[in-house]
């Protein structure tokens, strides 16, 4: 019993991260219409940046606080400098939809070798702001943590904030519109690059809150050659991908099944298929339902 | 009518692509309260004259002149800000949003809400938006489609439901490119009082193939061929000028 309610715990908690890492993507997805590879180099980079706030100030919160604005800031100075720059270069036909895609996988390659140069041979670590042990209850000792707590509520928060400003505000509406057809919007008076641009702001400080969030979850140790961050883009992707690209519930539910579904093959089944399993899951929902597992809706939807 | 009391003045525009010159010379106004017709032959220039004036298209040069005052051409953006608001020919609605939220989003100019205010819920901005929204889309009786997606709607609806988004902008100068266009007669009735209408809160740029609609709702006309104006001045004026009826009829006008 305490073993099963053990493993739903740990698949909420990981699924809470990759659903943030899920969210990122979508956001580029949505607004931009590119895969970023990227992602995964941008939420490092926020998180070292994360640890150098929580030496400077000693406070965990205002280091995540921070480091979402950076990771925000980063994301829109890759495509206000450089994604623009592509797309006009690239123009139309075959190259502009492949080009791109390529560029955030070079850019991925970019930020971590940067990283390396800086950093490089000095791994670091980041300490759980809050009590990394589980909860007690009957004698038994819970997977669940005040840390892990936190970081379900902050997802949660999160998801908050961001539903409200797609669901509620002409911006949501803005950003839907240029997704659809940039030149219409255009004619409707929408500026649609900078559309794109906060699009990848948003979704750089989701990442850069995945990433400050599940450093300390995880090993704690932050390194530029790091796997766990290799791991979150991978998942985040599968998540998205379940979820259908397009949505943010989508993006949550994604994370949640994806979550569950890995934890439940690690207590169960062997550590060994978690990789088979999370890739045969990604392949299925693309064989069976490619457009994934929320359903399209209309509307403006979070 | 003086120059300075037109609201839109173009000047000797030419537009080309490549080598093909789509447009050589082409000027035209457009007064308060007015409708203007541009008509010619299929690839006469008259989606590229609206192109150019939408910044769709490059001029490769020509003068704009709005208010009497010279103005650089918009970028497609300012458009709604400049009180300018067109419609496609190919309608061009957003299929995945609302007909209600595609309307919205020709309102985008009257949003101001920002990510904090919006974030805590206040979205007052919002409701005004709605509330335009509905307005427009009750000047073309299309109220009871609010709430569909507008990718099930029938065609006719998709084209009322374009020039509701084109009128939410509240735009001076409204371009309404083929509105006609793929209609039935009913529907091409329908359309034709919709513009009288229309008249009354702003002048119209108006591309359109039936001549019937044309003469019903035009004050002036220009007529294109081969990216020149070959006529221009009072609907029943140009209708009777040889070099139009044999622009149509596609015999040298000598």
């Amino acid at each position: 019993m305490y073993q099963l309610i053990n493993t739903v715990l740990i698949g909420i908690t990981s699924g809470a991260i990759y659903s943030l890492m899920a969210i990122a993507l979508v956001l580029v997805w949505r607004s931009a219409r590119v895969v970023n590879f990227a992602q995964a180099g941008q939420a490092l980079l926020s998180t070292y940046i994360g640890y150098e706030f929580i030496q400077k100030f000693h406070s965990f919160w205002v280091a995540l606080f921070l480091s979402m604005l950076v990771g925000a800031a980063v994301g829109a100075i890759i495509d206000s400098s450089f994604m623009r720059i592509l797309f006009r270069r690239a123009g139309h036909g075959p190259i502009a939809n492949v080009a791109p895609i390529i560029a955030t996988l070079g850019l991925l390659g970019l930020i971590r070798a940067l990283l390396g140069l800086v950093v490089g041979g000095k791994d670091v670590r980041i300490n759980p702001p809050v009590s990394n042990v589980g909860y007690t209850v009957a004698g038994h000792t819970m997977a669940f943590s005040p840390l892990q707590l936190v970081i379900v509520i902050s997802v949660l928060l999160l998801m908050l904030v961001l539903s409200l400003i797609f669901q509620r505000t002409n911006v949501g509406l803005a950003l839907r519109a240029s997704a659809y057809s940039p030149e219409i919007a255009r004619l409707a008076g929408v500026r649609v690059d900078g559309m794109r641009t906060l699009g990848w702001a948003l979704a750089g400080a989701a990442g850069a809150a995945a990433g400050l969030l599940q450093t300390p979850n995880g090993t704690g140790v932050l390194s530029p050659d790091s796997l766990e961050f290799s791991l979150l883009l991978v998942f985040g992707f599968i998540a998205a991908v379940i979820g259908g690209l397009e949505s943010l519930v989508g993006a949550v539910v994604g994370g949640m099944v994806l979550g569950l579904v890995l934890a439940f093959v690690l207590t169960y089944v062997s550590g060994s298929v978690v990789f088979i399993t999370a890739f045969g899951l990604l392949i299925a929902v693309l064989l069976v339902k490619p457009t994934g597992l929320v359903g399209k809706r209309g509307g403006r939807r979070a | 009518m003086t120059p300075s009391s037109a609201l839109l003045e173009i000047k000797s525009l030419s537009v080309h692509f490549g080598g093909l010159k789509a447009l050589r010379d082409v000027y035209l106004d457009l007064h308060p309260s007015e409708v203007v017709g541009i008509i010619g032959p299929n690839g006469a220039g008259k989606t590229t004259l609206f192109n150019a004036l939408c910044g769709l298209a490059v001029p490769a040069h020509g003068e704009l002149f709005l208010n009497g005052s010279a103005h650089k051409w918009p970028n497609a953006h300012e458009l709604a800000k400049l009180g300018i608001a067109r419609t496609l020919q190919g309608v061009g609605l957003f299929g995945d949003l609302t007909v209600l939220e595609n309307v919205m989003i020709g309102a985008h100019k009257f949003a101001h809400t920002g990510f904090v205010s919006a974030a805590f819920g206040r979205n007052k901005d919002e409701n005004k938006l709605r509330e335009r929204a509905m307005l427009a889309l009750e000047r073309v009786y299309a109220t009871r489609l609010a709430n569909r997606r507008a990718d099930t709607l029938s065609y006719p609806d998709t084209k009322r439901v374009a020039i509701a988004r084109a009128l939410v902008s509240e735009p001076k100068i409204l371009m309404l490119d083929e509105p006609a266009g793929g209609l039935g007669e009913e529907d091409i009735a329908w359309m034709n009082s919709l513009i009288h209408n229309l008249k009354a809160h702003s002048s119209i740029l108006l591309v359109e193939h039936h001549m019937d609609v044309i003469m019903s709702v035009c004050d002036r006309l220009y007529v294109l061929n081969f990216g020149q104006v070959i006529s221009s001045g009072a609907a029943e004026m140009v209708r009777r000028d040889p070099a139009v009826i044999a622009a149509y009829l596609g015999v040298s006008a000598t």
